[in-house]
């Protein structure tokens, strides 16, 4: 079968597997991360068509035709190789977590909730960071971190 | 030419709350971590881990899955036999320590559950983990026990045959008997029972492991997630795999937190190599959360009694403690160390005691081997000193801090000896204190307090001092401790023709900030553009030999090897200099980022002129040896002592016991902050942890021994809305020790977050209904009931 | 953490999922797979066929008819949320987090009778009515007949709920909540509306086997009376690690008492 990810169209061998370990063992895209594998820790999450999606929970077939984004497809390459950091992935770098493995969930979650919200209210980032564990507890800087970004894309960035 | 040709450079990079260099390929997905790795013909392993807490392994029969499409090898105890593998060792031993043999797999009797009995080896890590749960294993039940006053009863199950009784140590520190005669002359005593519960460390990676074997040359590697690969190295070859040290490569990648966790030599890791060996193929394992439940070395759980004595001005007399430390099923690394020297010294808190008293008796039970979690016995310690001294305070009628002031050790005191063999080098912990009594607003929340009373949201304050030790450590002094390791440090500094320049550490970073703050520390010395630094870290291959990071020892120890490595780069730089410039060294001066003669500014070399000529060597000075790099190997001379002074505030539904923890302020002393970005995320992550440990986590188990909280859906780990915004602040005290001054910050937050939160939550309990104490975790029920009960003119809450 | 093997296909209309459930006992229905999946991974359930319904567009959407809001089946919690039928869409922001209610469905969690589940409550508060389709039609059940027992709907084995009709006319409704401190489901919820009638319904979940009507609290409120305690006394209530039976039905005196100020 075939699947969107990241802008690009992707030949999948496993239509029995979740999408998680598609994303991972056959697509190398490692970026997103098994945590915990029922859905609680939030570290394989990733966008299906702009909603949070916990890919560890989500069977790739159930996904196709629809567009999958993953912390890899956020940051735009230029000329020269040049890097643009997506707003949000740049508001992270100015807060930074820890260890690195949440981020994933963290930094998609931002994302999506930005985009739905644009200036969301300190308890609306609650709730969406909410679903993301971070063992390094670095939580204050999630919480920066969003309210950053939500700054940084009405500057236009 | 390059970017510090000639440019001279006056800005100091120690101390600025500089961006981290590891974001950029965190932040975009390009991380590498353990399980990220593939090699070519790669297997993947799945354990079969015993489902009870004690069994007898009558049979396993491996025709049960062997003619499973895709499954290559069951693997079994006597697998380790026959390959001549031995015991993974304890690291640390005291006198008269009795340690069970630890196999990599069982053979004969599983001792706790999740302990492994048999590893699949197949073609992918689904058809792996599918034989797992098919493969037939006759197990045979023994009696088993869970917690430690329950295996020290007569009759209880014994664990192992070799510890009868299931007692492991018997451990003292301090004088009983000048404890006793301050006992005996005291104006007022108290006396606590604490438990101190069982923890889960969690970090969010799992464990991961990929070995390789080379037969042509006997080599192996072996991709990990370690906080110190040299240890596992070491062990590795010398005590278990017999493998000739320098044929084991030991890499660990990026390492998504470890908070102990990733310290110690785990069964897993010895089963890799022997099969990558039996296989002729790389073999990979990675954990399931739920192995994490059960096979990542847990944290805390102690049972303990404490006793205080003051006299009739509210001075402190003398310290008293007992205390049972369950180890579980195993001794791991550091496990003897951790509820003996890692915490017996430290029951003297900040006060000046005279007499202090700790005993420790550690013991086996059927339940996951405990080790060093976060903080490693100085939360521990903290919560025994600190929950006693809160009790003192309210059984004295003193407010809870001014009575800590009084009993401080004053400045004048340093160096302090204290009755528990630590020598405190340097503090001062009343600004702490006032800083964060300010900051917080204690006097108000006292009045808010008083208001609120009665009604149905009270308020709970806490004001809480800590010290711990930390910096591991003086290798003679933890020699003679027991350690079986040096606890030095080294570093490697190579700089390039170019004048770039590679940094190589023992420490190891898993989210610590390493590859930006070791840079920060080598761009003042050299005095380039941090750009041109990059840090080296978790690969035996390219690294001096090293002893990782674990005990906030990375800037102490780790740092502190650095900057005596740069000192020498900078040593012979000058003489090139010198030479380059014809004037004598004593003549020529480092600033702005060049070497120039006193008094002649026009006349000057940059680092990069000394870098190039150092390995071109057309010009150096007589008997000089070419190049420019150096190593050091940096032992510290002491422990540090970070102190300060934690406060929180919570408020309580006396409706349904909810505790919300509402507002945290600290002050920290960590002395001179080499970036402060970095340094607020370890605090907040170690409060989020001592808060977690306050109010929330559990790794309950029934009396036998089986994990009640195997899963997120029953160990509550604390969430981004369960925490409010922290106020941080710092005091700095240089270690007066090591050439860096810093002491260590990974640690004091959970040090002291689980105690602050805890005292926090009584002293509401105490204002509104004289309760005295309870155990951590405060789960709503547990503090609606106490209410009721009080309430209900029942007196004293009995800790159910 | 791999699920043991599993075939996944997607359903083509509702009629045609409930013949292939009849053609294989074993086969399980998955919309948004939240409860289901995680089962699977923890080889709690091992069904070896999963059947996805979630896109059926039969299942989708809210209607009204008559004096009835008709939700389909697969209608999500982020659209219940943002829906003008009563009680549901606060309920809904309670369910799970941002990802679940973006992907769970409303008819997956009240077939599935999860107790510690949220939308119990709220169907028995309103007296939502269940369209059930099996091999041998249609058929319509209150919610005082939907929840039999600890995952035990009065769907029946080859059966698929696909609406859940809710009356018009609840003036006023709340949902309060206590949730698990680790799973975020109800150790308690109790649901509160007040019908065209005039006339109060309560419900809990979360407590005990199965979401239950609160009698005793509805009498008492509607005579006019504050809520009370001892609201449950009797019923069999649900206990662990967390909250004992003793506790939970405490917190359903509390609950009660405070959706009932709240729905004045």
């Amino acid at each position: 079968m075939q699947l969107q990810v990241n802008g690009k169209t992707r030949q999948v061998q496993r239509e029995d597997e979740l999408l998680l370990w598609v994303l991972r063992d056959e697509l190398g895209l490692t970026g997103t991360h098994y945590g915990c594998g029922i859905g609680i820790c939030g570290s394989c999450t990733v966008l299906v068509d702009g909603q949070v999606t916990r890919s560890c929970l989500t069977p790739v077939a159930s996904v196709a035709g629809k567009a999958v984004t993953t912390l890899e497809g956020l940051a735009k390459t230029g000329r020269g190789g040049a890097v643009t950091l997506h707003p949000v992935q740049q508001a992270f770098v100015e807060n930074p977590l820890q260890c690195g493995w949440c981020l994933p969930g963290h930094v998609m979650s931002a994302v999506a909730l930005l985009n739905a919200n644009p200036a969301p209210t300190p308890e609306q980032i609650d709730d969406s960071a909410g679903i993301n564990l971070c063992r390094c507890g670095g939580y204050n800087n999630v919480r920066k971190a969003v309210a950053r970004a939500a700054e940084l894309k009405r500057g236009g960035l | 030419m390059t970017s510090n040709s000639g440019e001279s450079r006056t800005d100091k990079y120690f101390g600025q709350a500089l961006k981290r260099k590891e974001d950029p390929r965190f932040i975009t997905g390009a991380g590498n971590y353990t399980d990220d790795i593939v090699l070519p013909g790669m297997l993947h392993a799945a354990m079969v881990r015993s489902p009870y807490p004690h069994a007898k392994i009558n049979g396993i029969n491996k025709d049960s899955v062997l003619g499973m499409p895709g499954v290559e090898a069951v693997l079994t105890g006597q697998d380790i036999v026959d390959a001549g593998i031995g015991s993974i060792p304890v690291g640390w031993l005291l006198p008269e320590l009795k340690t069970p043999a630890h196999p990599a797999i069982a053979l004969t009797e599983a001792n706790h559950v999740g302990d492994i009995v048999a590893v699949i080896v197949a073609e992918t890590r689904a058809l792996a983990e599918d034989a797992a749960a098919m493969l037939e294993v006759d197990y045979e039940p023994l009696p088993s026990v869970a917690f430690a006053g329950a295996a020290i009863a007569e009759g209880a199950p014994v664990v192992h045959d070799d510890v009868p009784g299931n007692v492991a140590f018997n451990w003292e520190i301090g004088d009983a008997t000048a404890v006793q005669e301050q006992f005996n002359v005291a104006h007022k005593t108290v006396k606590l029972k604490l438990k101190n519960q069982r923890l889960i460390p969690n970090a969010i990676e799992p464990r991961a492991s990929l070995a390789q074997f080379t037969p042509a040359s006997g080599e192996y590697l072996l991709y990990t997630t370690s906080q110190n690969p040299h240890i596992h190295r070491l062990i590795l070859a010398a005590f278990v795999m017999n493998i000739p040290e320098h044929k084991l490569r030991v890499i660990s990648p990026d390492v998504g937190g470890g908070f102990g966790s990733k310290i110690f030599q785990y069964q897993e890791e010895v089963i890799m190599l022997l099969a990558a060996r039996l296989m002729g193929r790389p073999v990979k394992w990675t954990a399931r959360r739920s192995e994490a439940f059960v096979s990542d070395m847990q944290g805390r759980d102690h049972e303990t009694e404490t006793e205080m004595a003051v006299d009739k001005d509210g001075k402190m007399l003398a310290f008293r403690v007992n205390t049972l430390a369950n180890l579980g099923a195993y001794q791991t690394l550091f496990a003897p160390a951790v509820p003996t020297y890692l915490y017996g010294t430290l029951c003297n808190g900040v006060y000046k005691l005279p007499a202090v008293h700790v005993k420790v008796q550690g013991v086996m039970t059927n339940t996951v081997p405990v080790d060093a979690y976060r903080g490693a016995g100085r939360p521990e310690a903290t919560y025994a000193v600190e929950r006693t001294v809160d009790a003192m305070a309210h059984a004295i009628g003193e407010d809870p801090a001014e009575f800590r002031r009084k009993n401080f050790i004053q400045p004048e005191d340093f160096p302090y000896q204290t009755p528990v063999a630590l020598v405190y080098d340097s503090g001062n912990y009343e600004p702490a204190l006032d800083m964060a009594l300010n900051m917080m607003k204690y006097q108000e929340l006292r009045a808010e307090q008083e208001r609120m009373k009665g009604s149905n949201k009270i308020l709970g304050v806490s004001v809480i001092s800590y010290v711990e030790a930390c910096g591991l450590a003086p290798s003679a002094l933890v020699g003679q401790l027991g350690a079986q390791a040096g606890q030095w440090e080294s570093s490697l500094v190579r700089v390039y023709p170019t004048g770039k320049v590679e940094l190589f550490t023992g420490s190891h970073s898993h989210g610590q900030g390493h590859e930006t703050a070791f840079p920060q520390i080598a761009a003042d010395e050299l005095q380039i553009p941090i750009e041109d630094i990059d840090l080296v870290h978790g690969d035996t291959g390219r690294m001096p030999y090293g002893w990782g990071t674990y005990g906030s020892r990375s800037a102490a120890v780790g740092g502190s090897a650095l900057k005596v490595a740069l000192q020498k780069i900078t040593a012979k730089a000058r003489k090139i200099a010198a030479h380059l410039l014809e004037a004598s060294e004593e003549d020529v001066e480092h600033e702005g980022g060049v070497f120039r003669i006193k008094g002649a500014p026009d006349k000057s070399k940059t680092f990069f002129d000394v870098a190039l000529m150092a390995h071109l060597a057309h010009s150096l000075p007589d008997g000089m040896e070419p190049g420019l790099e150096a190593t050091a190997f940096y032992d510290p001379k002491n422990f540090v002592y970070p102190f300060g002074t934690h406060i929180a505030v919570v408020e309580i539904d006396t409706d349904t016991g909810k505790v919300d923890l509402r507002n945290y302020g600290c002050v920290d002393d960590c002395g001179p902050l080499i970036n402060p970005l970095i340094v607020e995320g370890q605090v907040h992550g170690g409060i989020a942890q001592g808060a977690g440990q306050a109010l929330w986590e559990e790794g309950a188990y029934d009396e036998e021994g089986n994990l009640l909280a195997a899963s997120y859906m029953e160990y509550t780990m604390p969430r981004s809305d369960d925490l409010p915004m922290f106020q941080i602040d710092h005091t700095v005290t240089p270690s007066p020790h090591n050439p860096l001054g810093v002491k260590g910050i990974g640690e004091s937050g959970t040090i002291a977050g689980s105690s602050a939160v805890a005292n926090a939550v009584l002293d509401a309990l105490w204002v509104e209904c004289g309760i005295e104490h309870m155990d951590m975790p405060y789960t709503a029920e547990k503090v609606w009931k106490a209410i009721r009960a009080s309430r209900a003119g029942m007196g004293q809450a009995a800790d159910d | 953490m791999y699920p043991a093997n599993f075939d996944y296909q997607k359903a083509a209309s509702v009629d045609d999922a409930i013949k292939a459930m009849s053609d294989n006992p074993e086969l399980k229905i998955i919309a948004g797979g939240h409860s289901l999946l995680p089962a699977m991974k923890l080889r709690l359930a091992q069904p070896p066929a999963l059947l996805d319904i979630f896109n059926l567009e039969e299942l989708k959407g809210i209607k009204e008819d008559g004096d009835f809001y008709v939700v389909g089946a697969m209608v999500t919690h982020a659209d219940v949320m943002r829906s003008k039928i009563p009680l549901f869409p606060e309920v809904a922001g309670w369910v799970g987090d941002p990802m679940v209610r973006n992907r769970g469905t409303i008819g997956g969690s009240l077939a599935h009778a999860d107790p510690s589940a949220d939308y119990p409550a709220a169907a028995l508060a309103t007296g939502a009515e269940f369209v059930i389709r099996g091999m041998g039609g249609e058929r319509t059940v209150g919610a005082d007949e939907m929840f039999l027992g600890m995952f035990e709907s009065a769907v029946e084995a080859g059966e698929l709920l696909t609406h859940i009709r809710i009356p018009k006319g609840i003036s006023s409704s709340v949902y309060e909540k206590y949730r698990h401190p680790a799973s975020h489901y109800a150790i308690v919820g109790v649901a509160m509306a007040r019908h065209a009638d005039g006339q109060i319904r309560a419900a809990y979940t979360g407590a005990a086997e199965k979401a239950a009507r609160l009698p005793k609290l509805e009498e008492r409120l509607n005579a006019g009376q504050d809520a009370g305690t001892g609201l449950v006394e009797g019923a069999d209530m649900l206990g662990d690690r967390f909250a004992s039976a003793e506790f939970r039905a405490h917190l359903v005196d509390v609950l009660s008492d405070r959706a009932a100020k709240r729905l004045g």
